[in-house]
């Protein structure tokens, strides 16, 4: 038997042939492949949930600046905000904090699992750590949801791209949010196509995201992106339960969103020249060197 | 042990200090693979920066990282926010040049430069690939090739015949599988390093039966 798959049409063959949930047979993969035990795989995805965990109630307890100074104590502050002026309820709320929280614990050197990259790091515990509190949902679940998340994260490495340098945001935040689109859709009891739809629209719905780090750091506006890559999750995983989408296959949209990033200028692929990166207020330099441009182009 | 395939933890990983993979947890793997590969204990290391690390090292903490895996510190460690402390209090001096002229093969390249109380040096270039993965381009003069994902064993010798087939001799009466095997040399019958990765774990002993032989003259290991 062999438990590999290339991509999420194949995965959805195996789930089928196997009735089996998507985080199933990417267990079954990984014993596989990784010539490994199941209680060792549980083990390291405890460990991942701990260090999610205290990534985001560090931030929230005790906030720190950032190395580049640029954010620090955002998640604090939202998670004190009076309930009379919070909007989005309780669990979107508890998942923006966590978001934030983890993108402050990465900027300030502390410790966070890069899922998949460092800098989108906090959307797929914003995710499992709101739904663990609002629903009734087991440790064993939960594990589920992180492994059926690096499911559809190693199908995305695998034919797309992960990477803001190479495909901007929608490649690190965008693809969180497919990966903890999914996790919500099993942790909920849906099938493995739904789980597949949830990716595909999280995707779509970020399609284009550019990558535009203020200073080339990880703090603004990668911070605040981490929120909308969860709420998003949310978005599109009811959207997937009630069977309401895009209905295009999940292989086809990471095709979609490669050929997109790669068309990306390279202005806005990281190299911290173009979007927020260049925002006057937002950046002290660009003001003057946007005054140097005019200055030079009336020469 | 490492294989060849993307799993579980390859996508929700590495577990590490923030901010960024390549320019922090990629830092620090570097510069803990170049003191696993030094012998001796360093009092001194210089980081040459290239290309982007050059420009960002400060704000990405790549020179925390640096100094914590000069430490014997792994990516996530949170000692290593600390570093700069930590090098003072364990005697180690630190020195950082950020080149931004020279170009270089890749954008995140490192030159570390260890020297031992009794004056001996090292140098390793390391360039760091992307989501934490490192490779190591240079020893001394020498140009290698290696990662560090595999059990690794860096065997300093003269460029003799006999040296290679007296290692894997010693390899294969410990029952340890080759996965890959290379000779890197400043040129004939001078100095060079075999890199050899394995697919099990090398032990003291056999490091000892290799070094005994005349042409040998050092051996390093890196486990993962």
């Amino acid at each position: 038997m062999d438990w590999d798959f290339k991509n999420a049409e194949e995965l959805l063959d195996l789930c089928t042939q196997k009735s089996m949930p998507i985080s199933e047979v990417m267990i079954n993969r990984e014993i596989q492949l990784g010539e490994t035990r199941r209680e060792v795989i549980f083990d390291q995805v405890d460990a991942c949930l701990r260090v999610m965990n205290t990534a985001v109630d560090r931030a929230v307890a005790d906030p720190v600046r950032s190395m580049g100074g640029l954010i620090g104590g955002e998640a604090h502050k939202l998670d004190n905000l009076d309930a009379s002026k919070a909007v989005c309820g309780p669990v979107i709320h508890k998942a923006i904090v966590s978001a934030l929280a983890v993108a402050e614990t990465n900027a300030s050197m502390g410790v966070i699992v890069a899922a998949p990259t460092a800098g989108s790091a906090g959307v797929l515990p914003a995710v499992l750590m709101s739904m663990y509190e609002h629903y009734d949902i087991s440790m064993e679940t939960l594990r589920r949801g992180l492994i059926t998340a690096s499911a559809i994260g190693y199908i995305l490495i695998r034919n797309g791209s992960v990477a803001g340098a190479e495909a901007g945001c929608q490649a690190e935040v965008g693809s969180a949010s497919a990966m903890a689109a999914s996790a919500i859709v099993e942790m909920m009891g849906g099938t493995p196509e739904q789980c597949c739809e949830a990716a595909s629209v999280a995707l779509s719905n970020l399609l284009g995201l550019v990558c535009d780090p203020v200073r080339g750091l990880v703090e603004v506006p990668c911070q605040t992106r981490n929120t909308i890559g969860a709420v998003g999750a949310y978005t599109a995983a009811e959207l997937a339960m009630a069977d309401v989408g895009l209905h295009v296959p999940l292989d086809e949209m990471i095709q979609i969103t490669y050929d997109v990033g790669r068309s990306l200028p390279e202005s806005l692929r990281e190299t911290a020249k173009g979007g927020c990166a260049v925002a006057p207020s937002l950046c002290a330099e660009c003001s003057k060197e946007a005054a140097w441009e005019k200055a030079r182009s009336l020469m | 042990m490492a294989n060849n395939y993307i799993g579980i933890f390859d996508v929700i990983g590495p577990i590490m200090v923030g901010p960024s993979s390549s320019h922090t947890s990629g830092a620090a793997t570097i510069a803990w693979m170049a003191r696993q590969i030094f012998s001796g204990k360093p009092v001194k290391a210089v980081f040459t920066l290239y290309g982007s690390f050059a420009e960002t090292y400060k704000g990405h903490g790549t020179d925390r990282a640096l100094i914590g895996g000069m430490l014997g510190y792994k990516s996530d460690d949170v000692r290593i926010r600390n570093a700069y402390e930590e090098a003072g209090k364990n005697g180690l001096a630190v020195e950082f040049i950020a080149d931004k002229e020279t170009s270089v093969s890749h954008p995140n390249t490192v030159d570390v430069v260890m020297t031992a109380e009794d004056g001996h040096t090292l140098l390793i270039r390391g360039e760091s690939i992307g989501g934490g993965r490192v490779r190591i381009r240079r020893l001394n003069n020498i140009e290698v090739e290696f990662t560090g994902e595999y059990s690794t064993m860096i065997i300093g010798h003269k460029d003799v015949t006999g040296t290679v087939a007296y290692i894997t001799k010693c390899l294969a009466e410990k029952k340890v599988n080759v996965a890959t095997l290379k000779l890197f040399r400043e040129g004939k019958g001078k100095k060079a390093f075999t890199v050899i990765e394995t697919d099990s774990f090398v032990s003291e002993e056999l490091k000892d039966k290799i070094l005994q032989y005349e042409t040998v003259t050092s051996v390093d290991l890196i486990e993962v």
